[in-house]
């Protein structure tokens, strides 16, 4: 496998993080509407995120990926490939997120909420200022590994032609038939960014349950 | 059977305040009338509605029937009087209820400025004064969890002071604090009634009943079983269920 190659394949890594990047950046933003969508005590806001986190996670991203890049056109929206697979990410990571946030919200001490209350705080100062920060901080393993199953799934996106990290490696590995060389070479790259972020999500995991995360 | 001594306004008012948990009755028609500047020690054995009755009076607990008026507002479902209510009282749990993310400061300033729109500087300012007054000033930029419960305990009533209530709740304060801890925290709440604060406290702290309740209230099955003057109510308990109690609860000490 010459230098050649090689640069096709870190292409390839390239476009695996933007994608990872656009359904993590995506997927926080939706993902809190969805979480708070999710804890409200009106029905008319909390089943409609019932409904999208079951849906998200009842089917194969493989599935939701075809749906997004065949679905989209069909509806009148004439979007590049990056868009449609980066809209099926958002949409996927938003009900992941959205439910590890949910856990994390109610996770939160019941005291919290009732000393918030009694100090007349409103509903917004209470979710904001009290609440999320510390479920923030009790997502934040949860939200690290769901990160690393996203970067992976990102794989998914070569069925519908897009070329990034795993396609490059079919291309390359094509080309030069050198399929183990190829494959472990990809495989590499992919343990050399998933793995320091299990250790991460590991690290943030044990700092949690000896409490000194502030 | 009214004690208050000072006679001022009425200050908290429950009127045949009914509670229920589903199928159980968890207040049973109560009234009580509390004046401004009273102190009220509410005692009783667990699960006779006492932690209850003081949560319904700031709506942390609805309630099914009956009236609570305090200082002029009357507790309904709208979400005006409630929060009118809930700047008129201030309330210490348990469990403390730090916000563990935020400094001291951070703890005493949040809802002053949230709820009552002061400044910064003037939270702040506010802050230290009270912090100072329960004698904790020099920790104000630590976090809840590098102090102790008795101190942390100070720190939830100079939160609550913070907001300049009329009255004060709490809710059993000591209970979860080492033996060691109690008289500090025991300390901040007798120089509170010392300045005249309005306050009722669930408590099974009897010296502290003695010392500045002007009425101990005993409850048992959700009902106000006895009420009186503490002397009265230690020397010579009316009720065969307090005199049980007292029983109980002396033996311990």
């Amino acid at each position: 496998m010459g230098p050649q190659e090689l640069t096709y394949l870190v292409q390839g890594l390239g476009w695996t993080l933007i994608l990872t990047a656009m359904g993590f950046l995506g997927g926080i933003v939706f993902g809190m509407v969805v979480a708070l969508m999710r804890v409200s005590s009106r029905p008319w806001l909390r089943y409609p995120a019932i409904a999208w986190i079951g849906l998200f996670q009842g089917t194969p991203l493989l599935m939701q990926l075809f749906v997004a890049y065949f679905g989209l056109p069909l509806l009148g929206f004439d979007v590049p490939a990056w868009a449609a697979v980066g809209f099926a990410l958002t949409a996927h990571a938003s009900a992941f997120l959205g439910e590890i946030w949910r856990g994390a919200i109610q996770a939160v001490p019941k005291g919290q909420t009732e000393a918030a209350n009694a100090l007349g705080l409103h509903s917004r100062s209470r979710m904001f200022d009290v609440i999320v920060p510390q479920a923030f901080k009790l997502s934040l393993p949860a939200t690290v590994g769901f990160l690393v199953q996203l970067l992976k799934g990102t794989s998914l996106a070569a069925i519908v032609g897009f070329i990034e990290l795993a396609r490059a490696g079919v291309i390359v590995s094509n080309q030069i038939y050198k399929p183990l060389v190829v494959f472990g070479v990809v495989g590499v790259m992919y343990f050399a960014i998933c793995w320091p972020l299990s250790l991460y999500g590991r690290h943030l995991e044990r700092r949690m349950a000896a409490g000194v995360l502030k | 059977m009214e004690q208050s001594q000072q006679g001022g306004a009425r200050m908290i008012e429950m009127r045949k305040v009914e509670k229920w948990y589903g199928a159980f009755h968890a207040l049973k028609s109560v009234d009580l009338t509390v004046r401004q500047g009273e102190r009220i020690v509410l005692c009783g054995p667990s699960g006779s509605g006492k932690s209850t009755l003081i949560r319904c009076i700031n709506h942390l607990e609805t309630i099914q029937d009956g009236e609570i008026v305090v200082s002029g507002h009357r507790l309904n479902d709208s979400q005006k009087a409630v929060d009118a209510v809930r700047r008129e009282v201030g309330m210490v749990f348990q469990q403390f209820n730090l916000f563990p993310h935020k400094t001291v400061l951070e703890n005493c300033i949040l809802a002053p400025m949230r709820v009552r729109k002061l400044s910064r500087a003037d939270a702040e300012a506010t802050a230290r004064r009270y912090l100072d007054r329960v004698r904790i000033g020099n920790q104000a930029e630590k976090y809840p969890a590098q102090l102790s419960g008795g101190q942390q305990q100070r720190v939830a009533i100079a939160r609550a002071l913070c907001m300049e209530p009329k009255a004060m709740l709490f809710d059993e304060p000591t209970s979860a604090l080492d033996p060691e801890m109690v008289k500090e925290v025991l300390d901040t709440m007798i120089g509170l009634a010392r300045d005249g604060m309005t306050m009722i406290c669930v408590t099974h702290e009897m010296g502290f009943a003695r010392q500045v309740a002007d009425r101990v209230i005993f409850m048992a099955d959700g009902e106000i079983v006895e009420e009186n003057d503490p002397d009265t109510f230690f020397r010579n308990p009316q009720h065969e269920r307090s005199r049980a109690f007292l029983g109980e609860i002396l033996a311990h000490h």
